[in-house]
């Protein structure tokens, strides 16, 4: 198991480097994005209003508080269960040249060939761990689609964000394959000694 | 009376809004406890500093006077009512209700409640039928006691049923409970409480399993044969190997609690409801001068 700094926007290269089991922290910018975001991108044809490429997006709906006009101040920034979105996850890739997806819980297997094809990672965050991470936020720079609240499209500038495993690699490894595969395979001598 | 009523329905509403942030923001001691006792007995490296980050958050929470949480989840109350508590429980749900709202405006906290088939937002975390309230009903007492459990959703996604036939017998509900956790894998943010929910009917295994999870860290059933179920449950649902967050390893659950009922001879159903190890709740006593005490538990 590797540790990894990494700067995002980040490149192919840069993902190409990471392995399921890695851990990593992160500076630079994420974009905070959910259902009700991805619903209008994919499914109503909306583009999005930034440029994803090269970028980390982060499963989230965050607590904060207005300040003025657009201007929020993060209260508490955490991260959501990602399987519900799976499906977007090779469009990101094909479409707009999204490298990483972080969230909590894990993607299902499908992701894992997409995530390979287009040079991807998923990132798990530990759920719940919100406090700590807002921490780790240094401002929310941008919000577009405010009407979405809280699933709009937020921009936060973060420091040392973390941590982060690569619970899927663009090698076409998964954490999660690896642990259900296992776990269900006890699970049937459990049942078995019933 | 009319004003003692008023004073007394302010009293309810004062108690919920303190109760909700309350919970959001400072986690009980029985899950501290367990989750540092899960931190030293896990193996797995992903496993021990995930659970290393879960104990540091729960710090930072509290120094920092965040909620622990970005989810605030749907606020569950569970109401004891005294035959003689002078406010009736329509009111009583009305001051739950504002106090849910007055707590997520002046907080502030995220709002999460939508209407089902629109998905627009209701506002403060309340709309119809929103929040929820279970009710019980206590002869020969005038007090009221008051838990709020903010129920986050990737925990509460992970709620399962299954009508089982009595030929199924215990194991039946055994393999149902643990098919259902590994199933749910890194989703609803293990290691947490696993609450099943035996007999009554389909709506009230559920309704069981919810109680269940309302239930401390290290409290067990008082029906010896429902208490020898979760011993067993917790021991083989943590032999699963599914982990902290799902990445593998010796901790699944901190703890397993059943709730039953009698049932109707040709039924055994089994419902598994989930709480995620941020396991929140916070109780809050009335008395029936208005005088309100707040405590972990009822």
């Amino acid at each position: 198991m590797a540790e990894h700094e990494l700067t995002f926007p980040a490149t192919e290269e840069d993902i190409r480097k990471l392995r399921a089991g890695d851990l990593v922290t992160v500076d630079g910018h994420i974009i905070g994005i959910r259902d009700r975001t991805q619903i209008r991108i994919f499914d109503e044809g909306v583009d999005p209003p930034l440029d994803l490429d090269g970028a980390f997006l982060l499963h989230t709906a965050p607590n904060v508080r207005k300040l003025g006009s657009g201007r929020y101040e993060p209260l508490c920034v955490g991260t959501t269960t990602s399987a519900r979105m799976v499906r977007f996850t090779e469009p990101l890739g094909r479409d707009h040249g999204v490298r990483a997806i972080a969230g909590k819980g894990g993607l299902p297997d499908e992701a894992i060939e997409p995530m390979a094809r287009y040079g991807m990672v998923y990132f798990a965050l530990v759920g719940g761990a919100a406090a700590l991470e807002t921490t780790q936020i240094e401002e929310i720079e941008e919000v577009y689609w405010e009407e979405l609240m809280p699933e709009c499209l937020w921009k936060f500038r973060v420091k040392g964000f973390g941590p982060l495993w690569v619970g899927i690699d663009s090698h076409g490894n998964s954490m999660y394959r690896d642990v259900q595969t296992e776990a269900t395979k006890r699970l049937e001598e459990i049942v078995a000694g019933l | 009376m009319s004003t003692v009523a008023v004073d007394l329905r302010q009293a309810v509403e004062d108690a919920a809004a303190h109760l909700y942030v309350w919970a959001l923001k400072d986690i009980p001691q029985d899950l501290r406890d367990a989750l540092a006792d899960a931190k030293d007995k896990e193996t797995s490296v992903p496993g021990r500093r995930v659970l290393e980050t879960i104990v540091k958050n729960v710090d930072v929470a509290e120094t920092e006077n965040n909620i622990v949480c970005q989810d605030t989840g749907i606020a569950v109350y569970a109401c004891r009512v005294g035959e003689h508590f002078p406010l009736h429980p329509a009111k009583i749900y009305e001051a739950l209700k504002i106090g849910t709202e007055r707590a997520t405006v002046d907080t502030p906290l995220r709002s999460n409640a939508v209407h089902t088939l629109t998905r627009e937002n209701t506002g403060p975390n309340t709309g119809y039928r929103l929040p929820i309230v279970h009710w019980e009903f206590v002869p020969d007492w005038d007090g009221l006691d008051v838990k709020c459990i903010p129920k986050g959703s990737g925990s509460e996604n992970m709620s399962f049923l299954k009508m089982c036939v009595p030929a199924d017998g215990v194991k039946g509900i055994k393999q149902f409970v643990l098919e259902s956790i590994v199933g749910a894998g890194g989703k609803p943010c293990p290691p947490g409480i696993v609450g099943v929910g035996i007999g009554g009917s389909a709506d009230y295994a559920m309704y069981l399993a919810k109680e269940a999870i309302g239930r401390p860290v290290g409290t067990t059933n008082p029906d010896p044969e429902v208490a020898k179920l979760e011993r067993e449950l917790f021991e083989l649902l943590n032999e699963t190997g599914v982990g902290p967050m799902g990445l593998g390893g010796d901790v699944t659950v901190l703890s397993c609690h059943v709730e039953h009922a009698d049932t109707h001879m040709t039924l055994n159903p089994v419902a598994v409801n989930y709480q995620c190890w941020a396991a929140r709740r916070a109780s809050a006593h009335v008395s029936a001068n208005g005088d309100v005490e707040f405590d972990r538990e009822f």
